[in-house]
C-alpha cells in the first residue's frame, strides 16, 4: 500500500480531502500558518478549522509567463470559500479566459504531484469547475 | 508659510532607461548633485540623508556620500519595497518635523535595466527525490505555480479582477486602454525610458505575461535615480525670495501599512492601506480629490490603475470603470493621471520611483513641465504602494508667490 503526504501542512487528506485553518477563538480569524497572536484581534487560542471545499472564483490570472522551471500556461486565482478566501491554482480546465470567469462555482480537486524515492506520492490541491 | 510647514527646496531626477555606463552609486550622485543645485544648497548644509535603494547590498548612503561629501551626518538607509523613496523621504521629512535638522536629503536610485521577471524566484527550482515538509506551510515542493501564482504580474493582475468581481465592467481591453493612455502621455516625457505609442491592438496582441496584462502593461524594471532636499517653513523665510518662489509645499506626507483583512493572507491587499492614506493626507492638506490638478499614482500595472482611481478617492466607490471611461484621467480630462507616463512606461526603477512620481509634480507646480504642463496647477498627489505592504502618499502644492 502507497503511503501519501499533502503538499502543504494544511491539505488534510483521507476520504474527503479539505483544508485546514488556524482559527483565533477570539474573531474567528483563519490563517493558513502558525501566528503567534491573532493579525486582527491579538488573541492568543486558536483552534483548527475545517474550510468548506465548495467556493467562487473572485479573482484569477492566467500566468503565461513564470519562473524557470513552472510549467505555463496556468491559472491562477484565490477562491471564497464560504468566507475563507483560499489561494490555489483552477485545475481541469482550459486555461483561457473563455473557460474561466469571475463568479464562477470551483471545487477543491487534489492531483499526484509525483512518487518520491521511497514509494511516497505527494498530493497536491487546486479547484475544478463545478460542472 | 507657517513656521512648522514643510517645503520641498530643491528635486531632481536622472533620465530613467538603460545606463550602462553607471551604477547606483553614479546614479544616486547625478540626482543629488542636481537636487541640491536646484534647492540652492551644499552638503555642508544638509542634516540628515535618507538613502533609497532596494536590489543593491546595502551601505547604500554612505557609499553616496563617498560620491557627493563625507560630512558625518546620519544616514538612514532605507528599503521599504516599491515604496522606498517615498519612504525615504518621508523620514527626510520627519528630522525636519522633530526639529533636529534644518535641511534634509532624500534619494532613491536602482539599477533595474534586463532584470526580467520580478518575484516567483527566478531561478530553476529542483524537486528533490524524497518529499521533505518545509517552510511555514510544510510544503514539499515548491508552491510558485502550483498553489496560486508569486509573480508581480500575475499578482496585480488578480488585484484588478478582484476588483472586476466585486463591482464588475472590467474586461481585458478595459485594462488594455488604461496602458494605451499611459503610453499616449509618455510621448511627451524626455525623461521616460520608453516614449513609444501603443495602438489598442499593439497592446492586447503583445506578449502575454500574466493575463489580462500584456507586457506593455507591466511597469518597465530600468535604471534611475531621483533625490529632493527638504526644509521647514521657518527656515524658507531665511531663504532668498527666488527659493521661496520655486519651493513646493509638502501639504501631507503619510505613510501606512495593510491592516488586517479577510484575504491579505493569501492576496496583498493594495487597496485599503491606499484608502487610509488618502483620507489622511485629504485632511492634512484639507484638500479634496476634485482639488487635484494631476495625480501621479503607482501603475505597476495596468490592472493596478484602476482600483487606485478608487482608493484614491478619485471617483465615487465602485465607479473605477466608468471613471476611466468618462475620459477622466487623461491629460485632457477633470483628473490627469500619469501624465508622466506611470511606471508603465516612463519605467519603475524601485526606490527612485517614490521621489521621481514628486518630481514629476513639482515640474507641474513650477509651470516647468514643458510640452506637457498641465495649465496653472496648484496641488497634486503622489502615490506609491510596495507590496507587502506599504503606501506612501504625498499631496504638493505651489506657493503662490
Amino acid at each position: 500500500m502507497s503511503t501519501q503526504i499533502p503538499h502543504v501542512n494544511y491539505l488534510e487528506l483521507g476520504d474527503r480531502p479539505h483544508l485546514v485553518a488556524n482559527e483565533c477563538t477570539g474573531c474567528k480569524a483563519r490563517f493558513f500558518d502558525r501566528r503567534n497572536a491573532c493579525a486582527n484581534c491579538f488573541g492568543t487560542d486558536f483552534r483548527k478549522a475545517a474550510v468548506a471545499t465548495e467556493g467562487v472564483l473572485k479573482a484569477f490570472t492566467i500566468v503565461a509567463f513564470a519562473a524557470p522551471g513552472v510549467p505555463v500556461p496556468f491559472v491562477a486565482g484565490i477562491v471564497d470559500c464560504a468566507g475563507t478566501s483560499v489561494r490555489g491554482n483552477v485545475i481541469n480546465v482550459d486555461p483561457t479566459p473563455d473557460k474561466v470567469t469571475l463568479g464562477m462555482k470551483v471545487r477543491l480537486a487534489t492531483y499526484s504531484l509525483g512518487t518520491d524515492d521511497e514509494g511516497v506520492e505527494a498530493v497536491g490541491f487546486g479547484f475544478e469547475p463545478v460542472s | 508659510m507657517a513656521s512648522d510647514d514643510i517645503w520641498i527646496l530643491g528635486i531632481a531626477m536622472t533620465k530613467f532607461g538603460k545606463h550602462s555606463d553607471k551604477d547606483i552609486v553614479d546614479l544616486g550622485a547625478e540626482a543629488v548633485m542636481a537636487a541640491l543645485t536646484d534647492a540652492g544648497v551644499s552638503m555642508r548644509e544638509i542634516g540628515v540623508l535618507a538613502a533609497g535603494n532596494l536590489m543593491g547590498g546595502g551601505g547604500f548612503g554612505q557609499m553616496l556620500q563617498k560620491q557627493v561629501g563625507q560630512t558625518g551626518i546620519p544616514v538612514y538607509n532605507v528599503t521599504n519595497a516599491c515604496a522606498t523613496g517615498a519612504t525615504a523621504l518621508r523620514t527626510a521629512i520627519m528630522a525636519v518635523k522633530a526639529g533636529e535638522v534644518k535641511f534634509g536629503l532624500a534619494v532613491g536610485a536602482e539599477k533595474l535595466a534586463g532584470a526580467g521577471l520580478l518575484g516567483g524566484g527566478g531561478s530553476a527550482k529542483k524537486d528533490g527525490n524524497k518529499w521533505e515538509p518545509k517552510g511555514r506551510f510544510g510544503s514539499v515542493a515548491p508552491t510558485d505555480g502550483r498553489i496560486g501564482t508569486d509573480t508581480m504580474p500575475g499578482t496585480f493582475a488578480q488585484v484588478g479582477m478582484e476588483y472586476g468581481h466585486k463591482y464588475g465592467g472590467v474586461s481585458f481591453e478595459l485594462f488594455a486602454r488604461i496602458s494605451e493612455k499611459n503610453h499616449a502621455h509618455s510621448t511627451l516625457n524626455p525623461m521616460a525610458a520608453y516614449q513609444k505609442q501603443f495602438t489598442l491592438d499593439e497592446i492586447m496582441n503583445d506578449m502575454m505575461i500574466a493575463y489580462p496584462n500584456t507586457r506593455p502593461m507591466c511597469s518597465a524594471n530600468c535604471d534611475g535615480a531621483a533625490a529632493a532636499v527638504v526644509c521647514s517653513g521657518e527656515t524658507l523665510k531665511t531663504l532668498s525670495l527666488e527659493q521661496q518662489r520655486r519651493a513646493i509645499k509638502v501639504s501631507a506626507s503619510v505613510l501606512t501599512t495593510d491592516p488586517y483583512q479577510e484575504s491579505c493572507q493569501v492576496l496583498p491587499d493594495v487597496n485599503t492601506l491606499t484608502r487610509n492614506a488618502a483620507k489622511i493626507a485629504y485632511e492634512q492638506a484639507g484638500v479634496a480629490p476634485s482639488d487635484l490638478d494631476l495625480v501621479e499614482l503607482h501603475d505597476c500595472f495596468a490592472t493596478a490603475e484602476l482600483v487606485h482611481y478608487d482608493n484614491l478617492m478619485l471617483c465615487p466607490e465602485g465607479g473605477a470603470v466608468d471613471f476611466f471611461d468618462s475620459g477622466a484621467t487623461w491629460r485632457t480630462g477633470s483628473t490627469p493621471v500619469n501624465v508622466s507616463g506611470g511606471l508603465e512606461s516612463k519605467g519603475h526603477p524601485i526606490a527612485a520611483t517614490g521621489i521621481a512620481n514628486i518630481w514629476e509634480i513639482c515640474h507641474h507646480l513650477r509651470n516647468e513641465a514643458g510640452n506637457r504642463q498641465i495649465a496653472d496647477a496648484k496641488v497634486g498627489l503622489a502615490h506609491v504602494i510596495g507590496l507587502g505592504s506599504a503606501c506612501g502618499i504625498h499631496i504638493l502644492e505651489r506657493s503662490g508667490r
